[in-house]
């Protein structure tokens, strides 16, 4: 196994600040805005691209909360028995914009998953997506609003987000599986 | 996991996957949609050969809020009554498409048969089996006793030195025997006080210790958690103790025992209680009673050992 570095810390804080202005100037400011992440390293990316949200328009607060998206999703009886992850959401999400926050976009069905998920817990006016890296790939019609890096990749490849939260250190890096 | 049949089978990680599980499952019952998908398609049949209300509308509320299909079966009315077997009665199921059962029966081992019987191939949970297990009341209580001491940071955690105390009825308490196992497993120290007559013989092969005099057993433990057990009445064919106010006055919480315990001991019951008898009024309505606590977190708790018993790669075997 061959691992490639795509992004390193600070390219990561550049996409994330694009993709904060992104943010800012599609929904016209900060206000009425709530960002979600899907566990484990959305939940980060969310709570990292609030505080540059905070740090643009000083003043501000933006909810951050969690959406698992586990119970919801369409592959619950070809895998192992999935773990659960908490879902928090601060505020009411009824009428305003919705960020979904999720690391890596690839076949699209976690997303589709998170828009089941979203429904249950309220009617948003507008739901977006951000994510760091879309490496293609999908199987379902959705894009994303907000991308980091566009990461085009082959199937037999697998992208690690690191995150210093998690991992110790901030980077991309695209890994050749070889499968046995 | 393939049954959920004797938390004795449940190994410390299961458990605490399982009660964390949970955790998440009881913020859905507090939404307004209180509904998931996980289950969707999947048709659960709740076969109750004995009389429950508690438990078998706390496990039905658990499927409906997964969205299953939910075939409620209760012996009396039905076939059974006409002297049909456990066998057929499975296998009639199992010809109309069943994917789990849960089963409550009055013998010891009937959720152990249906599991290995080749009868139906789908999971089985124990829902209260004789005198043997009651997995998922045992899950709950563990759950509501973790959910007490470590509140919104109890995720990844297990009892580790908790210690609780389970007075009354063991010999009888499908309850006790489950908590016995799970509450080990998860580094709980437990204590059982009995009268002699209500303790089994094997008792001593058991990780627990054992006391015969509640007063003592309190003062010297200092238990975290007391767990007091039903008087089983419809299980008494025999003389276990002389007299209810005996009972109450040795083993019952009467208040005097009740206000001697610390402030933060935990109190649980399984329900239904026999208020005046092995637990007074006080002691059952105090914020220390955990009880209808327990009652909520059962249908957490159960939904996660559906969703735990039901989702999973088995199924792609079959492809």
């Amino acid at each position: 196994m061959t691992a490639r570095a795509i992004m390193q810390a600070p390219d990561m804080q550049r996409a994330l600040t694009r993709i904060a202005h992104e943010i800012l100037e599609s929904n016209r400011g900060a206000q009425s805005l709530v960002l979600l992440g899907i566990p484990t390293r959305g939940v980060t990316l969310a709570h990292r691209l609030a505080a540059i949200l905070e740090s643009i328009v000083p003043g501000t607060s933006v909810p951050v909360g969690s959406l698992d998206v586990t119970m919801y999703r369409d592959d619950l009886y070809q895998q192992p028995t999935r773990s659960t992850a908490p879902t928090e959401v601060p505020v009411s999400i009824d009428d305003v914009t919705v960020v979904l926050v999720d690391d890596v976009l690839f076949s699209g069905r976690t997303v589709r998953a998170a828009l089941d998920a979203l429904t249950d817990l309220g009617r948003p006016k507008i739901v977006r997506l951000a994510v760091l890296a879309d490496r293609g790939h999908r199987e379902l019609p959705i894009r994303a609003d907000f991308v980091g890096k566009n990461l085009p990749s082959a199937h037999g490849e697998r992208i690690n987000v690191r995150l210093v939260e998690h991992d110790g250190e901030d980077g991309v890096e695209i890994e050749e599986v070889v499968s046995a | 996991m393939k049954h959920l049949l004797s938390t004795r089978d449940v190994s410390r990680d299961q458990a605490i996957q399982l009660l964390d599980i949970a955790e998440d499952m009881s913020t859905v019952n507090e939404r307004e949609v209180k509904k998931l998908p996980a289950l969707r398609g999947k048709t659960v049949v709740n076969l109750f050969f004995e009389d429950s209300t508690r438990t078998r509308i706390s496990f039905e509320a658990a499927e409906k809020r997964l969205s299953a299909d939910v075939i409620n079966f209760a012996a009396k009315g039905s076939s059974v009554s006409k002297g049909e077997s456990l066998k057929d009665t499975t296998q009639t199921l199992a010809a109309m498409g069943i994917d789990a059962v849960v089963i409550r029966h009055g013998a010891s081992g009937a959720p152990q048969v249906l599991a290995q019987s080749g009868w139906i191939d789908a999971p089985v949970i124990n829902a209260g089996d004789g005198t043997h297990e009651h997995p998922t009341q045992a899950l709950l209580d563990a759950f509501t006793m973790r959910k007490r001491l470590h509140g919104a940071a109890s995720r990844g955690k297990g009892l580790d030195g908790v210690k609780v105390t389970i007075v009354g009825d063991i010999l009888h308490s499908r309850v006790a025997r489950s908590n016995v196992w799970l509450l080990q497993t998860l580094g709980a120290q437990v204590q059982l006080v009995a009268p002699p007559t209500l303790l089994p013989h094997a008792v001593d092969t058991w990780p627990v210790s054992v006391s015969y005099d509640l007063d003592e057993a309190l003062a010297q433990s200092k238990p975290d958690v007391v767990m007091m057990l039903r008087i089983q009445q419809e299980r008494m064919h025999d003389a276990f103790f002389p007299n209810e106010r005996e009972y109450s006055n040795m083993w019952g919480l009467t208040q005097e025992r009740f206000f001697s315990l610390p402030a933060k001991t935990m109190v649980m019951h399984p329900g239904p209680m026999n208020r005046g008898l092995e637990i007074s009024s006080v002691a059952a309505d105090s914020p220390q009673s955990t009880v209808l606590e327990q009652v909520a977190n059962g249908v957490s708790v159960r939904m996660a050992a559906l969703y735990m018993v039901l989702t999973g790669e088995r199924e792609v075997t079959h492809d």
